[in-house]
């Protein structure tokens, strides 16, 4: 037996903590819910309105851009028609539009923080058992707090899907830029470039291998959350496999888990032909020039 | 005055790099210094001069410093003690925007494995001193043309660097280095990683360039045909210190030491 007199209570200041939270920054989290919202909205509206043909073309089209490949680009628009056969089109749809939003923004907040992580050994010290927290944490841990600050719905799941998904971006950025051949920095160096050029015409074009790979990766983690999320109202595919579970109808949540399934197939292969075709090509990507 | 003057210089790498030194004038031996501090000196109280428009080679196996020395030219190293001198002014007390001011400038550098940036065309890796420098477009690409030209990499032009061979990459470094108009070329053993018949090759190249132009090369390589056939001056450097510097004929036929005289053995029995 452990001895009550060495407990220490966290969960009373923790509590205090998020009620102040709330009460003194109610207003800018209400702004980052509008902002989100203004971005999810329309996104999720056109995708939705749509005609399901128009939605297919723009797949085929981003998964032919990204893999320059025809094959896989029919294969992955016949996959995305498979969700309209099993009659879950509209809830894809809202998945597709979740999943675009919180990858973007685990992109946008994973790059400059995994930047940080590879400038030195210290903040890398710090960096890396925060990621750790991170991905072990169980998910409604954050995700009650998330629904107190943000409300329920569209943007605590986004903001959860973040938090889960943004640990690869960070690392493979960090690792891709710890990788970067010396000689060719010192290159850029002996040629003068500042720092910034540095960083943006020699470092990141190529770490760019590395970095998408860790898109690939954060996806594919956003969108292991989706029923998850569906769990604070977020609708959507993750919703149908939520219900399938609470009817027992197996049938229904099978088919969703499908969907889900194709959805996965469709993110992963695009953003990992696109993460094999920079590494091997190195072509011209990230350059100016 | 003297294009690059070297005052004493010293550079020791580790945690402890002034004791090193101390240890090191007291004759104290470099092993034994690497044991006791865990700190390699690489170069020891080092003074020369270069002369514009000479090809100064640097000579030694490899840890005898050279890759230091060249280093120290253009502050990509710090040196521990001692001062280096560009047209007598000290580029130890410059600030970070000085030092990159001067290598854009007037210094480029050639590496021994190329440093080519792997996604960008023959061309962008030809113009990237340029595009450092802040040239727009336009005059990057009829620089980048010129030279595409004048090291024989015309049709390559939008090639990537892993399309081509190490000759051919060492041609895009060569041209990467001339273009900026830089009138000091350092280059780390250029040519080590190539076949003996692509070496001469580029060997003969830089002579041609080099007699066209008549910049100042400072040259490093642990290949003493090479140092004979190119250099002007040769400095030969063991353990982090200058043996001998002469020229090549001083050198083969007044070695300065049985260490020299080792060295050059192979060379005069083949040139008989």
């Amino acid at each position: 037996m452990f001895p009550d007199s060495f407990t220490v209570s966290i969960a009373a200041p923790i509590n205090a903590f998020v009620d102040w939270l709330v009460i003194t920054y109610g207003d800018a989290f209400e702004k980052i819910t509008g902002g989100m919202l203004s971005v999810l909205i329309p996104l999720e509206n056109f995708l939705r309105t749509a005609p399901w043909w128009y939605v297919i073309i723009l797949i085929g089209l981003v998964t032919y851009g990204a893999s320059r490949r025809w094959t896989l680009s029919v294969g992955l628009m016949a996959l995305s028609f498979l969700m309209g056969v099993l009659g879950l089109w509209d809830e894809a749809m809202q998945t597709l539009a979740l999943m675009l939003v919180s990858t973007t923004v685990a992109v946008i907040l994973g790059l400059p923080f995994g930047i940080l992580l590879s400038r030195s050994h210290r903040t890398r010290l710090v960096g890396l058992p925060i990621l750790d927290a991170m991905q072990t944490l169980p998910s409604f841990v954050y995700l009650i707090p998330a629904l107190m600050l943000f409300g329920l719905g569209k943007v605590p799941a986004i903001i959860a899907t973040v938090i889960y998904a943004v640990p690869p971006v960070i690392r493979l950025t960090d690792l891709g830029l710890r990788h970067v051949d010396r000689e060719v920095l010192e290159a850029a160096d002996a040629f003068g470039a500042t720092p910034l050029q540095r960083l943006w015409k020699v470092e990141l074009p190529l770490a760019l291998p590395s970095i998408m790979t860790g898109i690939n990766q954060a996806t594919m983690l956003a969108l292991s959350m989706v029923v998850i999320a569906s769990m604070i109202g977020n609708r959507g595919l993750g919703q149908e496999v939520l219900l399938g579970i609470n009817t027992l109808d197996v049938g229904r949540g099978a088919a969703a888990g499908l969907a889900i399934v194709a959805m996965a197939i469709v993110l992963d292969r695009t953003t990992q032909s696109y993460a094999r075709r920079v590494q091997v090509t190195h072509g011209r990507v990230g350059n100016d020039a | 005055m003297s294009l690059v003057t070297f005052n004493r210089v010293s550079k020791a790498f580790g945690t402890r790099p002034q004791e090193a030194l101390r240890l090191q004038r007291d004759g104290v031996s470099s092993p034994d210094i690497r044991k006791r501090l865990e700190t390699t000196v690489a170069l020891a109280e080092t003074s020369l001069t270069i002369e514009a428009g000479e090809v100064f080679v640097v000579m030694g196996l490899s840890g005898s410093g050279k890759s230091t020395l060249l280093r120290l030219i253009n502050r990509l190293i710090e040196p521990t003690r001692g001062s280096v001198a560009i047209d007598g002014t000290d580029i130890g007390v410059l600030s970070k925007q000085d030092i990159r001011t001067l290598r854009r400038a007037r210094m480029s550098m050639v590496f021994q494995s190329f440093g080519l940036l792997p996604h960008r065309t023959v061309e962008d890796n030809i113009a990237f001193g340029l595009d450092i420098k802040g040239l727009n477009k336009s005059a990057r690409a009829a620089a980048a043309q010129e030279w595409i030209g004048r090291v024989g990499l015309e049709g390559f032009a939008q090639a990537f660097p892993h399309e081509l061979s190490g000759g051919m990459q060492q041609r895009v470094g060569l041209a990467r280095a001339l273009a900026t108009g830089a009138d000091i070329l350092l280059m780390d053993e250029p040519f080590s990683a190539l076949d003996p018949l692509i070496r001469r090759e580029m060997q003969d190249l830089l002579i041609t360039l080099e007699q066209e132009l008549g910049r100042t090369i400072v040259f490093v390589t642990h290949d003493l045909a090479e140092a004979v056939k190119l250099g002007s001056r040769i400095a030969i450097l063991r353990d982090g210190q200058i043996v001998q510097i002469g020229t090549g004929a001083d050198i083969l036929e007044r070695p300065a030491d049985d260490y020299v005289r080792a060295f050059t053995e192979d060379l005069r029995r083949l040139r008989g």
